[in-house]
């Protein structure tokens, strides 16, 4: 009865340690965020090649995700807008929506994701990048969050 | 007092648990309202995969297309169950402002359930979440699996009330098992709620308590729901495997 109590509590503490030291860790880590990607409030990433905006997921998101084991991706030809779910992403238990930070036609996916999953927790703004998009509108990035901008959100947000 | 936001009960009995995956991925996808499901056991038996299933790497295919055993993809993430009249499905579709989570992501809502389920199983020593099972000491009754969208998550779970081990058979063990598992075969990692509780009916009604005291529970029915729904397109990903996708399964790889 006593641990039925105290596990909760003890879970709601480490959580709260972990928000608190947040800023500190965050300021000794590497490649949280990047800083010449834009980024959208529900954690993609966007990095622009001429007309082609590269897609993926924050380092943030991979880790509150936990390990990837998952990715599914949309067809190549794929009409996209702005906001809308591309895919989703399992975790474990848990299957999570990932959502386009720009509009335009899918051009490519990272197929290296159907068997290794894990690229995107070993390197979201890298190997782990998911879709490429030929852009609809490019005055969309500007609306997106520029690196410090994001995090900025995930301090405020107590991410 | 706080006010617990409103939830709509419904409950059934043996109802086919492909139609209830269909009618839980539509309740999430395209409702902004908060959403118990229990299920009280389904008929005929069934296999249940989550979103990237194998089949060839968790069934015993050939028996499970010998027995024309349905097998089903469903929305959600996680493992293969084996569920028939003596399973109990819970489920949970909630609006991210209704709980106290501050961020919709996986491992924080699975914690929020073990707070919520406490209460269901006071009365049943080592009651806890352990990775992602919810378990009495070291043995699993409960398999659970989410989807989360748009400040919305679903979460449900499969209680074992009672299984029979001939259709335990047809499942594989996984390449991917909690950590506690430490290799047990499957009868030595789960146990019967019906060793643990005196009947079906009060391990229902505890449930219901349980969430009583988080949400205002208001009971539906089917006929409500039908009528509310709207024909808004969205995502359909629950479907059953055919038999020729099942014979195809084989030529895969394991």
């Amino acid at each position: 009865m006593a641990q039925q109590l105290l596990r909760p509590w003890a879970v709601r503490s480490a959580s709260a340690f972990r928000q608190t030291m947040a800023p500190f860790f965050q300021r000794f880590s590497t490649a949280t965020v990047v800083d010449n990607l834009r980024y959208s409030k529900s954690h993609e990433w966007t990095r622009l090649e001429g007309d082609t905006a590269v897609v993926g997921i924050t380092h943030h998101a991979q880790e509150a995700l936990g390990d990837v084991v998952f990715v599914d991706l949309p067809e190549v030809g794929k009409a996209i807008s702005q906001g809308d779910s591309f895919g989703s992403v399992e975790s474990v238990k848990a299957v999570s929506d990932v959502y386009s930070p720009v509009s335009g036609e899918v051009v490519e996916v990272n197929s290296e994701l159907t068997e290794s999953p894990g690229l995107v927790n070993k390197g979201p703004f890298e190997e782990g990048w998911m879709m490429k998009l030929k852009l609809k509108d490019p005055a969309e990035v500007q609306s997106l969050l520029t690196a410090e901008s994001y995090k900025q959100y995930i301090e405020e947000e107590g991410h | 007092m706080a006010r617990r936001p409103p939830m709509h009960l419904l409950r059934l009995q043996g109802f086919s648990i492909f139609h209830q995956l269909k009618l839980e991925e539509r309740l999430l996808r395209t409702t902004s309202q908060n959403w118990c499901l229990i299920n009280e056991g389904t008929s005929p038996p069934a296999i249940v995969m989550g979103i990237s299933g194998k089949p060839e790497q968790l069934l015993d295919v050939k028996a499970v297309i010998r027995d024309g055993i349905s097998v089903i993809r469903r929305f959600s993430g996680g493992g293969t169950v084996i569920v028939d009249e003596n399973t109990v499905f819970v489920t949970l579709i909630c609006g991210g402002d209704s709980v106290p989570i501050p961020k919709l992501y996986p491992r924080p809502i699975m914690d929020w359930t073990e707070e919520l389920y406490v209460p269901a199983f006071r009365s049943i020593p080592g009651f806890q979440l352990r990775e992602h099972d919810y378990v009495f000491g070291d043995r699993k009754f409960g398999g659970n699996a989410q989807s989360i969208t748009r400040g919305r998550f679903l979460h449900h779970t499969s209680f074992l009330w009672d299984y029979q081990d001939a259709r335990m058979a047809y499942l594989r063990h996984p390449d991917r098992a909690p950590a506690y598992r430490v290799n047990r075969q499957h009868s030595d990692f789960i146990c019967r709620l019906k060793d643990h509780l005196p009947s079906r009916e009060v391990f229902v009604d505890s449930i219901v308590h349980a969430f009583d005291h988080q949400f205002s529970l208001e009971e539906t029915d089917l006929d409500a729901i039908q009528k509310t729904l709207t024909d808004v397109p969205h995502l359909n990903s629950t479907y059953v495997l055919s038999t020729c996708q099942l014979e195809e399964s084989l030529t895969q790889k394991q």
